[in-house]
């Protein structure tokens, strides 16, 4: 191969690439909004350790991050945002937290009794604790200030109450973390106001595995005209299944994400059941930022409920744009 | 049913012939025999599992396993794992499209940049695998780990969430679609690419290591490198590029993800380089190397899908899903086994 010819490969390839590099027309990361920055306290400086259950990767725990973070921000707060799916390291994550002293601790009990011994020692050393998202029947018995969260069971008695003044025949509850009670208690509360429910497990860190899983039901079962998941990224899966299995069930789900929302206005999802994990940060972050400066608590020694509310067709627009942000 | 009575008019013959004798001790055979065994079992008790149109659906659920099943399969017969091949399909998703997305770049850029990267990871395996001298279990190992979190960090740093942005807006989109995500219909039967992809695999992956001095190579390294390398076989070259041949294969998984699905989670995939593994090992791959078969990788697979969405089809209690899966593999594994033992005393 002569110098030359190489050379000249060499610009017949580059060229190659900046025509293919040419900038998508469309879509991308220029296109999405900067959020607005809020005003922000000036309250000393203080730490608050925010310890979750959510394993890595969940898009539900950015949104309730990011309210925790915006909270922090306003009312100058040093966030340090932990989590482990596992019940003993989540626990362990509070006794380093109160180790090291902090201000406060936000915490979901999603696994009440593993988290029971070091949350009660953490009160017991004067950390204000606050309890969001999991947990709701056990907060209380651990000396917890506040609870802002769902109550799974209301939610999912809600979901089955749509369900049934939709008329809808038979209901198939899709539950992608085996083991998790909330994600259960949701399917046993739908049943409760709409009996006609199957429950079927998939692995959601599969996401083929769960799109053919639920063709696969779909096609065994004709008589189910409903899909009801219980995550955002399920709910846009069954969308392909519900095609592919070539049948006529609406798709519903709780919790929403960007997509979803998009989902939505579309009218691929019916609707959606929403908790506000934003919401829930917020608050979490915030309630501790009043009682510290303020001696407030919230709730008056009952759980503060962030849903369940519906997101469907007729409110789909006003949500949109908060979701755009990230916040919905 | 034709399958049955061939398989039992050889049965009779086995004594007879030396050369069919020859054909059950194949690798291979055992997980066939097994895989007819589960479809029957599933064809007499579930209903949607005798429709022709459903053939679809279950192709679909073994063809996303099958095609990271052949390199596994490869890479084991030279010798090595590969636990960073569950994960390293999520990087290969997420890293096409946050390249595009975050640029504003057309997808094909992403595409192209996904599979360098996927290629590179595999490199990076066997070249740290050869450099150090370690075992492949404990360096994948590293690397599992490592794009574990990578996945996620990186996600968040371009994003600000934990999966990436939807990019079926941006161009491109539906011309990658068409290669990695799309569909065809063969009379009832709606086959996504991707089983074709498996098929494609399957049989270039076979032919390369029944058929060419490659496969002998492949043989050779796992059964002794060191031997092999005293006989000229270039060993380091062989392994490098059993793990490029995973990145490669890692990189289609992973358009396939970011296609049909448009956005990626980050922390998809953790767990599924075992049942790769699983896949192989009832295709006939012996865990220490040397000895395994590419098509009874994909059989494998067929049978993991069979079985996923065999459960599901008969209706059987959900509950019990995982112990129902993890019996029949235990026995598609023991019919191997016993097939096999059976073969090698003629």
């Amino acid at each position: 191969m002569t110098h030359r010819f190489r050379m000249s490969l060499l610009a017949a390839g580059s060229a190659a690439v900046l025509a293919l590099a040419a900038c998508s027309s469309s879509g991308g990361k220029q296109t999405e909004d900067e959020p607005a920055n809020a005003g922000a306290a000036t309250t000393p400086r203080m730490t608050i350790a925010f310890i979750t259950h959510s394993g890595p990767g969940d898009t539900f725990w950015d949104l309730v991050r990011k309210g925790a973070e915006d909270a922090a921000k306003k009312d100058n707060v040093d966030l340090q945002y932990q989590a482990d799916p596992d019940g003993p390291g989540q626990a362990n994550l509070v006794q380093s937290a109160v180790d090291k002293k902090v201000d406060g601790i936000a915490v979901t009990l999603a696994k009440p009794d593993a988290m029971k011994a070091n949350v009660t020692k953490a009160v017991q050393a004067g950390v204000p604790v606050v309890a969001l998202n999991g947990g709701i029947d056990a907060w209380q018995s651990m000396g917890v200030l506040n609870y802002f969260g769902q109550d799974e069971r209301i939610a999912g008695r809600a979901a089955g109450q749509k369900l049934t003044t939709e008329g809808a025949k038979k209901a198939l509850c899709v539950i992608h973390e085996q083991g998790n009670v909330g994600l259960d208690a949701r399917c046993d509360g739908a049943k409760e106001t709409f009996p006609n429910i199957e429950k079927i497990y998939v692995t959601g860190t599969d996401m083929p595995g769960v799109q053919a899983a639920i063709t696969s039901k779909l096609q065994q079962d004709k008589a189910i005209d409903r899909v009801l998941t219980l995550g955002a990224p399920f709910a846009m899966a069954s969308v392909q299944s519900v095609k592919d299995a070539a049948s006529q069930a609406k798709i519903s789900t709780f919790d929403t994400n960007k997509e979803l929302v998009g989902a939505i206005k579309s009218g691929q999802v019916t609707w959606a059941v929403d908790q506000q994990p934003y919401l829930q940060g917020y608050l979490a972050v915030d309630s501790l930022w009043l009682y510290k400066t303020n001696g407030n608590t919230i709730g008056g020694g009952q759980a503060t409920l962030t849903g369940p509310a519906f997101i469907d067709s007729g409110n789909v627009s006003a949500v949109e744009q908060y979701a755009n942000n990230g916040k919905r | 049913m034709t399958t049955i009575t061939e398989l039992a008019a050889r049965d009779d013959r086995v004594a007879s012939r030396p050369f069919l004798a020859r054909l059950l001790s194949r690798p291979e055979v055992g997980s066939l025999v097994a895989a007819v065994v589960i479809f029957l079992l599933f064809m007499a008790v579930a209903e949607p599992f005798r429709n022709v149109a459903n053939i679809g659906t279950i192709l679909y659920g073994a063809s996303t396993i099958g095609i990271m099943a052949v390199p596994v399969a490869l890479l084991m017969i030279g010798g090595e794992f590969d636990l960073s091949a569950g994960v390293a399909v999520t990087t290969a998703g997420l890293s096409g499209s946050l390249l595009a997305w975050n640029f504003g770049l057309n997808v094909w850029v992403g595409v192209l940049f996904s599979l360098v990267l996927a290629v590179a990871i595999g490199a990076f395996n066997g070249w740290l695998l050869l450099r150090t001298g370690l075992p492949s279990f404990l360096v994948t190992l590293g690397t599992f780990f490592i794009l574990q979190g990578v996945n996620l960090g990186v996600t968040r740093l371009a994003t600000g969430n934990v999966a990436s942005a939807g990019i079926n807006d941006m161009s491109g989109f539906s011309s990658a679609q068409a290669v990695f995500g799309s569909e065809v219909s063969i009379g009832p039967v709606n086959l996504k690419i991707t089983v074709l992809y498996w098929i494609l695999l399957t049989v270039v992956g076979a032919y390369v290591l029944l058929r060419t001095r490659i496969g002998n190579w492949i043989f050779a390294v796992g059964g002794d490198a060191a031997a092999a390398r005293a006989v000229g076989v270039p060993v380091r070259a062989t392994k490098v590029g059993l793990f490029m041949a995973a990145g490669f294969c890692a990189w289609l998984s992973g358009m396939h993800l970011l296609f049909q699905f448009n956005t990626v989670q980050s922390g998809e995939g953790v767990g599924k380089e075992f049942i790769f593994i699983i896949a192989a090992v009832i295709g006939g791959c012996l865990l220490t190397g040397g000895y395994g078969s590419v098509v009874g990788a994909s059989i494998g697979a067929l049978i993991f899908g069979m079985t996923q969405l065999g459960i599901n089809y008969a209706g059987w209690n959900p509950d019990w899903f995982r112990t129902f899966l993890g019996v029949m593999l235990l026995l598609a594994t023991i019919v191997n086994l016993y097939v096999k033992r059976r073969a090698d005393l003629r």
